[in-house]
């Protein structure tokens, strides 16, 4: 499938168990990388759904195989769908024979919590426990670490304290109110959240947008990765205890949050994308607006980080801590900035170009070290190409509509039934999966969402084995995971 | 040039120049001309007699009460829609930011009443912790965007802690907790848990539609509607998210700082 279409869910290729995990083995053998692994309940047993990037091909490869209430679990071979498998096993007690670590993930309602964690013994072990109520302003989650001295030989990560219930509200949708968790999936990515879910309703309407509110929507997204990269250099400034950087970037990252308002009226973008284009158009005179507070916070960003990368003792701190390496991130299956950070070259926009991005093409911005300072590192390198990207967008902003003839008569609505589509975006964390079925009467059946964070805290966890536990906000600040968008 | 650490740190602490705005002294920064603040409905009944605005509200925070058009501004998402669909233009989003209130009622907007300022002075707050104010912040759910528009006010651009006003880490350093987020089943116990924490007298605030009343997640079991289904709520801050001004204002009011109308004033 390409991104953002719609095909027949009998089309979906099935397959036995056996074939099901070959076709799954080599795939990551070849090199993709996996989008999703649900389960939805069939007329006997359970249907497992698997979808596999191919960037070789610009494809998203979706297969499916009918099962009981359990399977062999891939998790063994395939390490990278440990946290998916849990989740079906939440959700429906379908049991992946064989898996290492099988506990909750989001603490459904009625589901039994089991809430022990790996523990090590020795006299010289101790256990340091952290959350859901932290010290800063952020969301809610626990951390458990196991700690000899200062070294951290193991962290835990419990999320679930956000969970309310958006997929499962999503189902018998669209309707009034689906836009609105889409759009609050992740506070800080509803553009990403918003564009992902556009092309999901669009390809299941067999409609499109138009090729201004493309442009519109790729310079929102540019302007959601700059201020929440900004902000993110600012706080991990802050977190080592640099003053200048944190002061400036905190402040600067409310600059860019300012000229996604002048699009739309909101900080955080609520409410501009929508299926079938745009709600607002961007004017000549607004966009010269635009472009001006672009160059004021081009050239404040510019020197407040150019600051800290010149600092030695910021390098210090930045460098060699929190590494992954490269290979381990792609067993993981990370994703977004992080997995750049680790030389792995991935990118949406690229790998599955859909609507601008066939004519535009963003430079995937990559490190090797895989450590804190490449995941700074990436994050001003795609600052800077976020910029260069936003300016070449309204140079080449195409004249037109900003909504599709089918969105102006809402008909929106209106969705072919027995459908499956996909929508997926690069946000600015990594990339954002939106993946949906209609009913025979054209409603949707279940919708799921993988948003970055899902297939990277468990990268956090592995990065900071071995470094000290104060090192933890650094590490924590330098991935910026969402607890909202893993909880859902 | 010769650069060392120090007089990189000098050159640019120049280059980024002094930032904090002057409100409240002075004018309050500039909002976006598509920004959409308080709710204003039209006291001329309804001439086209269709029901789009009821309907499309994603939160059904419209409604009609003896036949006049009433709009809750505590669940509301300020999205618009029911001010972009009415085809005789009732309901208007001005650019109005100050939300905040003492009581929950006066959040409700109505053909009647709505273009005051809703009282947000808190007498017990306004008398103890006018000149420091500690708060705990707990997120209790939701999208974490009303957390960085929290966040946002302890930048140098907005500088809260001009005012005494402090985030702190922990409950015990807390004269009373800032809730964001619908109270999720599985934070419950945690926000218990952290508001015994914090020592007498106390004071809540509830940030954002999902803290007021569930948000976009109104209703779904997975959640409690709102702070104030577990705790006494001393001021409510609307907004999806609130505007950092709001947020602001809503907070200064509280603690009288600053007054509700347009009078002259000393901070």
């Amino acid at each position: 499938m390409w991104n953002g279409e719609r095909i027949p869910l009998h089309q979906i290729p099935e397959w036995d168990f056996t074939d099901f995990k070959r076709i799954s083995l080599e795939s990551y053998q070849k090199g993709n990388r996996i989008a999703g692994f649900w389960a939805i309940p069939a007329k006997t047993g359970y249907t497992l759904f698997q979808a596999w990037i191919d960037s070789s091909r610009f494809t998203l490869d979706i297969h499916q195989c009918r099962i009981g209430s359990t399977y062999p679990s891939l998790t063994p071979e395939l390490p990278a769908v440990h946290l998916f498998e849990r989740d079906i096993a939440e959700r429906f007690r379908i049991v992946p024979e064989g898996h290492p670590w099988l506990k909750p993930v989001r603490f459904y309602r009625g589901t039994d919590a089991r809430v022990d964690f790996f523990q090590m013994k020795g006299e010289e072990i101790h256990e340091v426990a952290v959350g859901p109520v932290h010290a800063g302003v952020i969301e809610p989650g626990h951390f458990r670490f196991q700690c000899n001295g200062e070294t951290v030989y193991h962290l835990e990560i419990s999320l679930g304290y956000q969970h309310r219930g958006i997929e499962r509200a999503l189902s018998g949708g669209p309707n009034a109110r689906s836009i609105h968790y889409i759009e609050t999936a992740a506070g800080d990515t509803s553009i990403g959240h918003g564009t992902a879910y556009a092309l999901l309703i669009e390809a299941l309407s067999g409609s499109g947008s138009t090729e201004r509110a493309d442009g519109i929507r790729a310079i929102a997204l540019e302007l959601e990765r700059l201020a929440n990269h900004i902000g993110d250099l600012g706080a991990m400034a802050g977190d080592i205890g640099f003053l200048p950087t944190h002061s400036y970037c905190g402040r600067i990252r409310g600059d860019a949050l300012n000229l996604t308002a002048l699009l739309c009226g909101n900080r955080f973008g609520r409410g501009l994308i929508r299926p079938g284009g745009v709600a607002y158009d961007i004017e000549d005179s607004r966009m010269e607006t635009l472009l001006q507070g672009l160059r004021l916070l081009e050239k404040d960003a510019t020197s407040a980080i150019e600051l800290l990368f010149d600092t030695p003792s910021v390098m210090s701190r930045f460098e060699g801590t929190g590494a992954l390496q490269a290979e381990t991130a792609r067993e993981i299956g990370l994703v977004g900035l992080a997995a750049r950070a680790c030389g792995l070259s991935l990118d949406v926009r690229t790998d599955l170009p859909s609507s601008v991005y066939k004519r535009i093409c963003p430079n995937v911005c990559t490190a090797t070290a895989g450590d804190c300072y490449a995941r700074a590192f990436v994050r001003w390198l795609e600052i800077q190409e976020s910029i260069r990207l936003i300016r070449q967008l309204a140079e080449s902003l195409p004249n037109g509509e900003i909504q599709e003839e089918k969105a102006l008569k809402g008909t929106f609505t209106l969705l072919e039934p027995e459908s499956l589509g996909i929508g997926i975006t690069e946000g600015w964390r990594g990339e954002i999966f939106h993946v949906a079925a209609t009913d025979s009467t054209g409603k949707f059946a279940w919708y799921r969402i993988v948003d970055p964070s899902f297939h990277n805290w468990f990268g956090l966890a592995l990065a900071l084995r071995g470094q000290q536990i104060s090192d933890f906000p650094l590490c924590n600040k330098s991935f910026n995971l969402s607890y909202c968008g893993h909880d859902l | 040039m010769i650069s060392t650490p120090l007089l990189s740190i000098l050159r640019t602490r120049i280059q980024q120049k002094y930032r904090t705005i002057s409100y409240p002294r002075g004018t309050p920064p500039p909002l976006p001309d598509r920004f959409l603040g308080k709710p204003e409905i039209g006291s001329f009944s309804c001439p086209s007699g269709c029901d789009y605005c009821l309907k499309e509200c994603p939160t059904g925070s419209l409604f009609l009460k003896e036949g006049k058009i009433h709009l809750d501004t505590g669940t509301c998402l300020f999205c618009g829609v029911c001010s972009k669909l009415c085809p005789a233009g009732m309901i208007q989003f001005g650019n109005e930011y100050r939300l905040a209130a003492r009581e929950r009622s006066d959040l409700l907007v109505s053909q009647v009443k709505g273009k005051d300022i809703s009282d947000a002075r808190h007498e017990m707050a306004s008398r103890i912790f006018k000149r420091s104010l500690k708060l705990r912040q707990v997120s209790a759910g939701g999208c974490a965007a009303c957390e960085a528009d929290c966040n946002v006010l302890t930048t140098i651009g907005w500088d809260i802690g001009r005012f005494g006003i402090q985030f702190v880490a922990s409950p015990r350093h807390a004269d009373g907790l800032l809730i964001t987020g619908p109270v999720t089943e599985n934070m419950k116990q945690a926000l218990e848990k952290t508001y015994r924490a914090v020592p007498h007298p106390k004071i809540v605030l509830a940030v954002g539609s999902c803290a007021i009343g569930g948000g976009p997640y109104r209703d779904h079991p997975e959640q409690l509607n709102g702070a104030g289904s577990v705790l006494p709520i001393d001021l409510y801050i609307p907004g999806c998210p609130p505007h950092p001004l709001t947020i602001l204002d809503g907070i200064l009011r509280f603690l009288d700082k600053i007054p509700g109308r347009e009078e002259p004033w000393e901070l």
